[in-house]
């Protein structure tokens, strides 16, 4: 039985770029593992918040914690299930510096049957001095929808075979 | 409200609000909007493809939403201190912000409305909700702390 962590890690730049967003503000993968991501986005001059201090937007660190908050929590599920963030706690801990890339590792550490709880720190050099920490809370089987990590799966013939359990109709 | 600036508040205002955005890339990346009514703004993000997080739902990106309040907040701020007496010194620093998703949002416009709960001298507390077809059901609601601009700090 193929994980989701395993196809993500062969095929995370695909996984990435199944989603739009993620796409269009050129997030990359650092490293997945198992309820573990690590994302990246590199710094780009159209998203710079503060055009006075040329720093990249907070938005830009809410998506990518959003983002990387969701991606380990698929890496911690055993089948593909459609996951919806319920809540997201941000501390802004300090600006980020200007021009520099923005990393982000979230942690999934414990998951339920319809809950998984994140943690995680976006940072631009140093991890211990993230630029930002957050607390998620994700829902697990939230809907029908499939995952960009499931469709991405199912297209390249990576047919999950657990049958996802719980809430239909 | 006090006409410090000599001219009329209401074009002024509009006018400077919509500088403000403009000169914000990541705004403009985004695509954000707003209308003044009076002192009540409503932040506009209309649908595009590049917002999209997931696509078989489609939904909007979460954080784009988030994001969207955040900057709803932050441009409500603005305008309250756009309209005071000292004007905007600096934009206001996001400290904190709570997030709960509601409902998933749909590729078509949002909005979003911000209500200042308390502004002080150094701290304001904010509170933010987005919808889109009905204002009635939100897609999500944010609350928040934000770092005021103050003179004599940095």
């Amino acid at each position: 039985m193929t994980r989701p962590v395993d196809m993500m890690r062969q095929l995370a730049p695909q996984v990435l770029m199944a989603s739009p967003h993620a796409a269009a503000i050129g997030m990359e993968v650092v490293s997945i593992d198992p309820a573990e991501a690590v994302l990246r986005v590199r710094f780009r001059p159209d998203l710079v918040g503060d055009p006075d201090t040329g720093v990249i937007a907070g938005g830009v660190v809410t998506a990518l914690l959003d983002h990387t908050c969701g991606q380990s929590v698929m890496s911690a599920l055993e089948s593909y299930q459609p996951i919806a963030t319920l809540d997201l706690r941000i501390d802004y801990m300090r600006p980020a510096g200007p021009g520099l890339d923005i990393f982000c590792h979230a942690h999934c550490y414990k998951v339920t049957r319809s809950v998984a709880f994140v943690r995680a720190q976006a940072y631009d050099l140093d991890r211990e001095d993230p630029v930002a920490t957050a607390q998620a809370a994700f829902m697990i089987n939230a809907n029908r929808a499939m995952s960009p990590a499931e469709t991405v799966a199912r297209a390249l013939g990576h047919e999950p075979d657990g049958a996802k359990d719980g809430a239909k109709g | 409200m006090s006409d410090v600036s000599g001219t009329t508040p209401d074009l002024d205002l509009d006018a400077r609000l919509a500088e403000i955005l403009q000169r914000i890339p990541y705004a403009r990346f985004l695509g954000v909007r707003a209308e003044l009514a009076g002192d009540e703004m409503t932040a506009v993000l209309p649908f595009s493809q590049h917002l999209i997080g997931n696509p078989s739902l489609p939904a909007i990106h979460g954080g784009v939403i988030g994001a969207f309040m955040e900057m709803t907040a932050v441009a409500q701020l603005g305008l309250s201190q756009l309209s005071s007496a000292t004007g905007l010194v600096r934009q206001p620093r996001t400290i904190d912000v709570t997030i709960e998703y509601l409902r998933s949002g749909r590729p078509r416009t949002t909005f979003a409305r911000a209500t200042i709960k308390r502004e002080g001298r150094r701290i304001a507390n904010v509170q933010v909700e987005a919808w889109q077809d009905t204002r009635a059901a939100p897609i999500a609601a944010l609350h928040g702390h934000f770092l005021l601009g103050a003179k004599d700090e940095a």
